[in-house]
């Protein structure tokens, strides 16, 4: 960001909630379906149908309130958002206003300074989606699909608390970490289910007051995230600088384009006559209720990284990554569970060799070819020297190629380690023996070429001498043992 | 004035349900009968916007099935008509107005199919203010309906179409529906019983919302047995509608036959000021003296908002309106307004020509009184003020069961006389908005004549109080003729 200026971010996280049936109908809400196949009466918006509120979307809610240590509403009220669009079928989006379920958490990122900082989330509130419009393909009309209205939503408000896209893209990961630990969304960006606005406003470093802020619709990959915050914090500033104004305004994100463009400003902005909806009743939740939810709570990210660096004394940064989803966090622990080898050594395959295979076949970890159990029989091959790290990135190879496990791939090539100090003194001084000139000039000074002796040893050997040995019987028998 | 004990038109719902139990008559007798009526006599009322003839004898076919079978339920043959504000699967369900005049539901409200499952025959749906916005049926699409007891005057409304029906004889019974006394003002126009039961009584649950959170379905019958029977099958839970009652129904048939020996009735002063045309406090004084002579206790209650329930009602229920009619945007069904230019000329057009002078001014009252600065400053204090006015109830129903008074403060006016004066129109709901706004059940039932036209009591309970107000009901109806009179022409 330019010197002189400090930008304020707050964002608006949709978080899908993983429900099989709707907010308030009983259609499914699985993602993918024939247009307007996953659409009840109710759904619909037809004449005297009536709402009924599905209580997963109430436990949900209350877990993530836990998460991020805010307070349960005791009562909390649906309201009704009233403005018209062909895709919101009733006129108006049963949301909550004045009394969200959640109010007053926070959690905590890496601030741009290198410390933790503390992000508050100022509320979270259930709500319904709309459905879609598609303007393609139809000719001069546009279509309406409505399987995804009434799909639930938890609307995630943070603090304008963020300071730059890359303290927005932390917070928004971490969101997205605690949903998906609590099994309340699939966080799924590509199908919608994790998406976000952000409110962007700049202001002269130093200066208490806000800046007018615009805000972002509907960014949908951390990485639109980043370049549509960059984007508009940059126009902002080069905006005032050029003795302009920010007016309060909706700006879109083109990904093409990598710009934003003005949606509609505050004076079209719709007035949405919000009113608590007569169809539903409060929703009461007890504290008897919560406490039991709150002893249910699996182990959340920063909990789990801050053991994985206490009990297994893996590096922070290794522990972060490894935390970011439950489900490599459970590899994870499972290949240190079934190895005799150190748990850096597991977290280095997992986050290297691992990950890399994963991406590289567009695999989630529950799809992973290599399981937890085969790594750590490979990881114990290492650990007691039957081959070296590097033979060992070609036997994982072979292991995800279907090769079998680790014993079997090393076995059928052939790839046992030598540590036979005899057979390895032997090799060494055919090597000697074939490279005079070279042998003279070690002698004489030249100390680098060692890095010459090893690899002919290794190229003899196929690989699998034993480096830390070879290394030493040459050194030895060059100093002229 | 008087009656045919022998025709199956005159009988009451109970006394044709004995008859078709003895087998006196068919089902499909009864619903040939009723249904020559309603094309025949019955037609220059206007009281129908559907006759559902075809579907009728089907159903009377297989209700004199199950009749001759011994498997008869509780309501099996016998004729009912909805107010078209219910949906009917596969049958036009309009709500009285423009925007709905080609939608034929997908599926039927759980009045309808609990009735129906229960053996009752539909033989049409009836006519009503659009959308249940008005007092007099003038202001449905289909044209007003004619009250039987004066072809000039209005039934009431917004349920005239049930009333009219009921009163003329053309069918025993008729849902309705009162949001403001849409059930209970008409009952009184046209000298007929009428029972709005406490809120979420009767599940909501396709019954077309016009404000939410006042709106209650009924029945207006021929008297206070009927109304017990058509109730004890329409009330209960449904878990379609969050807002209906978890709590048991009570057998109201078998709730009647109770002495009124003293029975506690609330007597509000302001009923009886300078609102009430003279000519109807007079029947509705004598039928007070009717049941005091009974052993029933009148006293005098205060609730000291009332005067504010009409304003109160007509900020609430035009906001809730508002936003229920935004759904009717001639997108999915309904009227569609031809060859929009673009989506607002879609939306202003469809909903310009869908619907009525009436309903817009109500959306616009409602959008109005819901806006960004004017929210807490109406609709905000006229919820705090229907707090106080339900306070107001539950502190005089410590001291009474039952409050009674006027229905209405005039008989039937004339169509047309109060359309350009939409403040007189609301203020004919005077007395009965109140029990609404508190979610009361409420009763009007035929009381004496003023100038050769009926006038009903009004009889208002304290939650879930049906069972009292039916007893004292079918209690003076037991001393009284006026519920038997019929309109001239329609004995």
């Amino acid at each position: 960001m330019k010197a002189g200026w400090e930008a304020v971010i707050g964002l608006e996280i949709h978080a899908q909630l993983a429900t099989t049936s709707k907010i308030f109908s009983g259609a499914s809400t699985a993602y993918g379906a024939e247009p307007n196949t996953q659409a009840c009466l109710v759904d619909l918006g037809y004449p005297g149908v009536l709402p009924v509120l599905n209580g997963e979307v109430v436990r949900m809610a209350c877990l993530f309130g836990l998460a991020v240590n805010a307070t349960i509403a005791r009562r909390s009220v649906f309201a009704r958002k009233n403005y018209f669009y062909p895709d919101l079928p009733k006129g108006y989006q049963i949301s909550q206003y004045e009394l969200p379920i959640v109010a007053r958490g926070e959690l905590t990122i890496h601030g741009d300074d290198g410390t933790d900082k503390r992000i508050g989330i100022t509320r979270a509130h259930l709500e319904e989606d709309a459905g879609k419009s598609i303007h393609e393909g139809l000719d001069r009309y546009s279509g309406i699909d409505l399987n995804r209205a009434g799909t639930p939503l938890l609307e995630i408000v943070s603090e304008p608390d963020l300071r730059s896209a890359r303290e927005a893209v932390a917070y928004m990961r971490k969101i997205h970490s605690i949903v998906r630990y609590l099994g309340i969304s699939d966080g799924n960006m590509q199908e919608g289910s994790f998406r976000c606005d952000a409110n962007v406003s700049v202001r002269p470093a130093g200066q208490r007051e806000f800046g007018t802020r615009a805000e972002l619709k509907n960014l949908n990959s951390f990485r639109f995230v980043e370049k549509a915050i960059n984007y508009e914090i940059e126009r902002q500033i080069e905006l005032i600088e050029d003795g302009g104004a920010v007016v309060q305004e909706t700006r879109l994100y083109d990904a093409d384009r990598d710009e934003t463009r003005s949606m509609r400003s505050k004076e079209e902005a719709n007035d949405y006559r919000y009113f608590p909806d007569p169809d539903l009743l409060p929703v009461e939740i007890d504290a008897a209720y919560v406490e039991s939810l709150r002893a249910g709570l699996p182990e959340l990210p920063d909990a789990k990284c801050a053991r994985f660096v206490t009990g297994y004394g893996i590096k922070q940064a290794d522990a972060e990554i490894l935390t970011l989803s439950r489900a490599l966090a459970d590899y994870y622990e499972a290949v240190v569970g079934a190895t005799e080898a150190e748990p850096q050594l597991a977290a280095n395959w997992v986050i290297g060799d691992l990950s890399a295979a994963l991406n590289r076949d567009a695999l989630d970890i529950t799809g992973s070819r290599v399981s937890a159990r085969e790594l750590a029989g490979l990881l114990d091959r290492i650990a007691d020297q039957t081959i070296s790290g590097k033979i060992a990135k070609d036997v994982f190879d072979a292991m995800w190629a279907g090769e079998g496990d680790a014993d079997a791939v090393i076995e059928a090539r052939g790839l046992r380690q030598i540590t036979d100090s005899s057979a390895i003194d032997a090799i060494v001084d055919r090597v000697i023996a074939a490279h005079p000139s070279q042998v003279a000039d070690y002698r004489g000074g030249k100390d680098k070429l060692i890095g010459f002796f090893v690899g002919q040893v290794m190229k003899e050997t196929g690989g699998k001498a034993n480096p830390a040995q070879v290394n030493d019987a040459l050194r030895r028998k060059l100093a002229g043992d | 004035m008087g009656q045919d004990a022998e025709s199956l038109h005159g009988r009451t719902l109970c006394g044709l349900r004995d008859g078709l139990a003895r087998r006196e008559f068919s089902s499909v007798d009864l619903t040939e009968a009723l249904l020559e009526r309603i094309s025949g006599v019955g037609a220059p009322l206007n009281a129908f916007i559907t006759v559902t003839a075809e579907l009728a004898l089907q159903q009377a076919r297989a209700a004199d099935r199950l009749l001759a079978s011994g498997k008869a339920g509780a309501l099996t043959g016998l004729p009912i008509v909805h107010k078209d504000l219910f949906c009917t699967r596969g049958v036009l369900t309009t709500c009285g107005s423009r925007i709905l005049d080609n939608f034929v539901s997908p599926y039927d409200a759980t009045v309808v199919e609990r009735l129906a499952a229960a053996g009752a025959v539909m033989l049409g749906k009836t006519n009503m203010d659009e959308f249940a916005m008005g007092s007099s049926n003038e202001t449905s699409y289909f044209g007003p309906v004619r009250n039987p007891w004066n072809a000039a005057l209005s039934p009431g409304g917004s349920s005239g179409g049930s009333a009219a029906a009921v009163a003329a004889r053309l069918v025993p019974a008729a849902t309705g529906t009162d949001t403001g006394g849409s059930i209970r003002q008409p009952a009184a126009l046209t000298g007929t019983t009428g029972i709005k039961p406490t809120y979420g009584r009767v599940s909501r649950y396709g019954m077309v919302a016009f404000a939410s959170s006042l709106d209650q379905a009924g029945v207006i019958t021929r008297c206070a047995e009927d109304a017990a029977l058509l109730l004890g099958v329409m009330a209960g839970f449904d878990p379609r509608d969050s807002t209906s009652a978890e709590a048991p129904v009570p057998d109201y048939l078998a709730g009647l036959g109770k002495p009124v020996k003293g029975l506690r009735i609330g007597i509000v002063r302001q009923h009886f000021d300078a609102g009430l045309d003279p000519a109807v406090a007079g029947p509705v004084r004598d039928a007070l003296a009717v049941l005091e002579a009974q052993g029933a206790t009148t006293v005098e209650v205060d609730l000291p908002n009332l005067d504010l329930s009409v304003p109160t009602y007509y900020v609430v229920a035009p906001a809730e309106a508002s936003s229920n009619l935004s759904r009717f945007d001639g997108v999915r069904y309904g009227h569609r307004a031809d060859n929009p230019k673009d989506l607002l000329d879609l939306y202003c057009r469809t909903r310009g020509e869908g619907f009525g002078a009436e309903v817009k001014r109500r959306i616009m009252t409602g959008t109005y009184v819901l806006s960004a600065g004017y929210y807490d400053a109406y609709y905000l204090k006229a919820q705090k003020v229907r707090q106080l006015i339900s306070r107001d109830f539950a502190s005089a129903f410590e001291q009474v069961d039952v409050i009674a008074g006027p229905t209405a403060p005039t008989p039937a006016f004339a169509l047309g006389d109060k359309t350009d004066d939409p403040i007189q129109m609301y203020l004919n709901d005077i007395y009965t908005i109140g029990a609404n706004l508190a979610g009361l059940p409420g009763m009007s039932i035929p009381c004496g004549f003023a100038g050769g036209l009926p006038v009903g009591l009004h009889l208002v309970g304290a939650h879930f109080g049906e069972s009292t107000l039916l007893n004292c009901a079918q209690q003076y109806q037991a001393l009284t003729d006026w519920h038997r009179a019929a309109p001239e022409g329609y004995a």
